[in-house]
């Protein structure tokens, strides 16, 4: 294990609010060993901006272990940087090279409007889930958990999709800034399952027509897959239009199904 | 008379745990079946207030919604999907008996109150287990993808402390799968109409007025801006304080002060001492480093611990011959071997890195080596259970854990201390209650694997929804104050002027400086082992660390928006003051329990040595004005169901 | 589509309680994104029998004249005498155009949507990984085909800008003479700034349906694993089948091949 000593330069985007005028900043880490993470250096960065009377950077970061999708960063045109299926948190300086310049800007998409310098507003994930990505059960009423088995290659890949983290890099890489990715890996986890057969169709036409109201459109260009921490195939796009269609197509009554 | 008996006497507040009578197994349905109703009809017309929504806090915000009842939900995060819940790995506990190898509620429970090194409260602890089996059947139902065998049924795997297998799991990411249920029926909720969600929203302050909770002041964390926010109970479900130590494996933003602030208006904190130092995580490489991150438990299923026996070892670890490894944990508790309570294990590996066998550049870690899985179950079987969690201790420590055994060590995990709670979850507060790791109640002195994410469902799911009913029935129709009573109007104008000091002081050093300076403390004198004079000088270290904090402290910015360094001076000003009431905690137990282990106090072979006559109780501290003069209540635990019995996994 | 500029603040609540919009059936469908990509999904299956099949008639080219000219006699009296003369063709004419302006209506809307969900683009170097030339170039390769097709017909349908259009020609057997296509064919391909523009138009048209022909798939939902590794491959041999075709006509020409 190496402890390599790099300089670095950054470019990061400031902007003191959605209507300030955004600007970058350059900033020199003399010097960053390879152990540390991306966002160490960046707390390095603050440390001694504060130290030094003036304001840190504000950026969005949480569970530091890739998990809670809180943090996000356009590192060098790439959502999360370089390493791939790797969120921010978890992408570490040995990634880069002695002498590298490394410019970070926040993730833009009308939807995620800019709070403050690399912070964005990711609401409308929630509201998307709000209109319909969750299987009604209410507390109470559950039967015997082993009562429905669930054939172990569908329970894998309900939980291929459900490892979403909801970070909102699908969008941020997406030249669309489309959310069918992180749209389709929730529909993909719950429309696979037999518990959440019941809303099957409900659930694919409200969501994506809640989809519809805050982002652009998927033009299959595939960014988002690269860009996915959790590396969610677009395969589960194809099975949410695939079920989108079925919803407005098919004669409900028959399927039993709402 | 013992020290607990002469303590009881003493109490400043009365402390009335509330267990139903009743056998052990009859409590909670006792409870059930004698609690007061409220109408459907008439639950719209109350309104309950839940702070943070990991776990406890979005099931019960979920459940008090379904059943009709107004809820507001804050969470300081941007959305509530994001609480430390998330990154739990390993699993979830269910007495369900599904692998048939005698498993039962009973067990469960025993297991747990053992576990706790009965330091837990047996009622709590049953009901905790009960609820365990209903929490597995709540979620498959939500939707949560737990691992399946072929056949389509629900697998299991063991887990520390227990000797069956009934570890629900998703990959090695249960709790994210468990939080997004949770998270997906409160969004529900919010959808329909049942929840106002406040995001981006940092309690600050909890309003008593006469005596009950009558709501709390947030901060708005984008604007800065203060309100009140006034209901009829108010539930807190605002985590744990491992952040205490700086370095611990919680999330970066963790904090200790919504418990804090309950706690400085007269909620009483229990047993502060009892933390958490989780085995199996990823040494310290670098100075800088902001957090440390856990490797699941679930790999000591597989993993084989050891140290080499020469000190003075540098040979990689393949090249070390069996002869000269020590697999200590296997060694030591034969029985349980690598899977020994999460205590024990990580005083294991203090020991055996004290005794200079330590692995590593900084000789900080112990092995943990899958070369014996991998032989005897193949690369792709054991590829398939612990996949992610080899590929994220790559990405972290830039080593491939198939080759090289993974480094690791113990780190701050869990805090089993927190707000005292009866045993309807409520704090001594009326209307007042604590959820999931923010309350003392069910781990006792230590907690089992797979058993947080169980504790904060039950809680939320099972538990709250039923007590809070039985608070609010008699309340109906009776006034409510609101918003405008003075004591809002004074909490929010000692909430605006608390901030506006900290960016009046105008020092030198950062929030993050002081909070690295005081971990580190706490970190050395009330960590894993603790000593009378250790903890004595950090009881002088960090009033004299607070002070200069109070002098020095330098926060840029405005308090007119988002401002990360003002929030996070917030925090460690709590974390300062809880400081002071964790060491006192810890040099006030004269005896070794669980997580907290007293050098002085310990057997022949170094394992924890309690003392049961004296010191069977909870210690609930009561605020005294000042952090270092905290007033002591307690509570005693009588055990009628299991035996107190020396702990031994040998 | 959302005009979000700034966050908002305040509770959140009753999200999903609005009144659903019921709208006729087919304007229900193409209200969305995902609904406009199955259009254009369709619309682009169509046009692609056509190029397909336009491209294999032309091949007649090459078994000379008569053969040519009767191929386009064929699609004039297609149905003769159920139907009148031309009746057919301008029938499938017509359902051409309606999948083009639907097509063109899908994209043109989508286009929009997409620069509204981006107001303020990256103010630094993207760094693509996976869309491609094709992908990030629809439009452009669009609209150039498009150019391309108004042209076109203009030269060998309408005869606009190519004077031996509508020249009629007798062949042996013959009762009656029938459109010299063959003569203002190659009329038209010795114009050597004409024939690089069908060169490169092709080429555009090629890449178009690189990116398209695949997109299909996923826009319609047509995915399954075990298949899925054929799109790609289908998608880059038709792409490459009809630009062989198609540019081989102005090549023959040029090289004398035809004439």
């Amino acid at each position: 294990m190496s402890n390599t000593i790099k300089n670095i330069t950054l470019k990061i985007w400031r902007q003191a609010g959605p209507a300030a005028k955004g600007y970058f900043e350059t900033h020199n880490i003399p010097e960053i060993t390879d152990e540390a993470s991306f966002l160490e250096m960046l707390d390095i960065l603050n440390d001694r901006l504060v130290t030094e009377g003036k304001e840190a950077v504000v950026f969005d970061h949480d569970c530091r272990e890739g998990i809670c999708g809180t943090c996000s960063l356009m590192i060098d045109g790439q959502a999360h940087g370089p390493q791939r299926g790797t969120a921010t948190c978890q992408l570490h300086m040995r990634k880069f090279k002695d002498g590298d310049s490394i410019t970070i800007e926040p993730w833009r998409a009308s939807a995620f409007p800019l709070i403050k310098d690399l912070m964005v507003d990711r609401s409308a994930f929630d509201r998307i889930i709000e209109s319909g990505g969750y299987i009604t059960a209410e507390t109470g009423g559950a039967p015997d958990a082993n009562l429905i088995p669930i054939a172990k290659p569908i329970a894998d890949a309900a939980m291929d999709s459900a490892e979403c983290i909801g970070c909102g890099a699908c969008v941020a890489a997406c030249p669309n800034g489309a959310a069918n990715l992180f749209t389709a890996a929730k529909v993909a986890h719950l429309n696979r399952l037999p518990q959440g057969q019941a809303e099957r169709y409900s659930r694919v036409e409200t969501m994506v027509e809640t989809m519809d109201e805050h982002f652009g459109s998927c033009t299959n260009h595939g960014e988002c897959e690269a860009a996915c921490p959790k590396e969610i195939s677009i395969d589960v796009i194809a099975l949410m239009h695939k079920d989108y269609r079925k919803a407005k197509f098919a004669n409900r009554k028959d399927l039993a199904r709402s | 008379m013992s020290l607990t008996d002469q303590l009881l006497a003493q109490n400043t507040v009365q402390l009335d745990s509330k267990i139903p009578a009743g056998a052990m197994a009859d409590k909670w349905n006792t409870y059930k079946s004698d609690m007061k109703l409220v109408n459907p009809n008439n639950k719209r017309k109350f309104k309950v207030i839940v702070v943070g929504t990991g776990l406890a806090g979005a099931s019960a915000a979920a459940t008090l919604a379904e059943l009709g009842y107004q809820v507001d939900a804050f969470t300081f995060h941007d959305s509530a999907r994001r609480a430390h819940s998330i990154a739990a790995q390993g699993g979830i506990n269910g007495a369900k008996n599904y692998k048939g190898d005698g498993d039962s509620i009973h067990r469960l429970f025993y297991d747990t109150v053992k576990g706790g090194d009965f330091r837990a409260r047996e009622a709590n602890v049953h009901r905790l287990a009960e609820n365990s089996v209903d929490i597995i059947d709540q979620m498959v139902a939500q939707g949560v993808p737990f691992a399946r065998e072929y056949g389509g049924l629900l697998d299991n795997r063991s887990f520390g402390g227990a000797q069956v297998s009934r570890t629900f799991y998703a990959r090695g990411q249960t709790g994210q799968q468990l939080l997004l249920g949770a998270y997906q029926q409160f969004s529900r909720q919010v959808g329909l109409g049942g929840i106002r969600l406040f995001n981006r929203s940092e309690l600050i302050d909890i309003v008593v007025v006469d005596g009950r909770a009558a709501g709390i002041v947030v901060r708005d964390l984008v604007t800065g801006e203060l309100t009140s926010h006034s209901a009829h109970a108010v539930v807190l479900a605002t985590g744990g304080y491992g952040n205490a130590f700086f370095l611990s494996t919680n999330a970066m933003a963790c904090n200790v002060t919504a418990a804090w602030r309950a706690h400085r208006k007269g909620a009483l904190f229990a047993n502060p001492c009892y933390t958490q130092i989780h085995p199996t995580c990823i040494p310290q490489s670098d100075d800088s480093q902001s957090k440390l991150t856990l490797m699941s438990e679930s790999l000591r299923n597989d993993g084989r611990v050891w140290v080499p026996t020469n000190p003075d070892e540098t040979r990689p670890a393949h090249e070390i011959p069996e002869s000269e490894r020590d697999y200590y944990l296997e060694r030591l508790y034969p029985s349980f071997g690598n899977l020994a309570p999460r205590d024990i294990s990580s005083r294991a590996a203090k020991r055996a890195v004290d005794k200079g066998l330590g692995v590593g550049p900084k000789k900080n870690g112990v092995y943990l080596d899958f070369s014996d899985a991998i032989n005897r179950l193949g690369r792709e079987v054991v590829e398939e259970r612990y996949g992610n969690l080899f590929e994220m201790y790559e990405r972290i420590a830039g080593e491939n854990p198939y080759d090289t055994p993974m480094r690791i060590y113990p780190a701050s995990h869990y805090t089993m201390g927190g707000l005292w709670v009866d045993y309807e979850l409520m704090t001594n507060i009326p209307g007042l209650y604590a959820a999931g790791e923010a309350n003392f109640s069910d781990h006792g002195a230590n907690r089992l694997g797979a058993s947080a994410l169980m504790q904060g469902l039950s809680d939320g799911y099972f538990v709250l929804p039923y007590t809070i009913g039985n608070y609010l029935a008699p309340m109906l129709n009776k006034p409510m104050p609101g918003t405008d009573h003075p004591e809002f109007k004074a909490a929010e104008a000692a909430a605006k002027e608390r901030f506006a000091g900290y960016l009046a002081i105008g020092g030198t050093k950062s929030p993050d400086f002081f909070h690295r300076e005081l971990g580190k403390i706490i970190w050395d004198y009330c960590g894993m082992e603790r000593t009378e004079q250790g903890l004595e000088k950090a009881l002088s270290e960090i009033p004299a660390l607070y002070e200069e904090f109070k002098k020095d402290l330098r926060v840029t910015g405005d308090s007119e928006s988002m401002n990360q360094t003002l929030e996070k001076a917030g925090r460690v000003d709590d974390f300062f003051q809880l400081g002071m009431l964790m060491c006192k905690d810890a040099l006030d137990r004269k005896e070794s329990c669980g997580g907290h282990f007293r050098a002085e106090y310990q057997t022949d072979d170094g394992e924890a040595l309690r003392d049961d006559d004296n010191y069977c109780h909870v210690s609930a501290w009561q605020w005294g004005g000042d952090p270092m003069k905290p007033v002591l209540n307690v509570e005693k635990l009588d055990f009628e169901e299991v035996h107190l019995a020396t702990r031994s996994y040998k | 589509m959302a005009q979000v500029v700034t966050s908002h603040r305040g509770p959140v609540t009753g999200t999903a309680n609005r009144a659903k919009k019921r709208r006729p059936f087919l304007i229900d469908l193409y209200s969305t994104a995902v609904g406009k990509k199955y259009v254009m999904a369709v619309t682009g299956i169509a046009m692609m029998g056509f190029v397909l099949f336009h491209m294999i008639g032309n091949l007649k080219m090459y078994a000379g004249a008569s053969d040519l000219d009767h191929y386009a006699h064929f699609l004039q009296t297609l149905l003769y005498p159920l139907a009148p003369k031309g009746w057919v063709l301008w029938i499938l004419r017509g359902g051409l155009i309606t999948m083009l302006f639907l097509h063109l209506h899908a994209a043109w809307s989508l286009t929009r949507l997409n620069r509204e969900a981006r107001p303020v683009k990256y103010q630094s170097a993207r760094d693509y990984q996976i869309a491609n030339f094709a992908s990030r170039t629809m439009r452009w390769s669009g609209i150039i085909v498009l150019s391309f097709i108004v042209w076109h017909l203009l030269d060998l349908t309408f005869g606009v800008v190519n004077s031996e259009v509508g020249n009629m020609v007798a062949y042996e057997g013959d009762t009656e003479k029938v459109k010299a296509v063959y003569v203002s064919v190659i009329a038209s391909f010795e114009r050597t700034p004409v024939a690089l523009f069908y060169v490169v138009a092709n080429i555009l048209l090629g890449i178009h349906l690189f990116h398209g022909a695949w997109s299909i798939f996923q826009s319609l939902g047509w995915n399954n694993p075990r298949f899925n590794k054929w799109r790609r491959a289908f998608a880059t041999g038709f792409a490459a089948v009809v630009v062989i075709g198609n540019v081989s006509f102005p090549v023959a020409v040029m090289a004398g091949v035809i004439s």
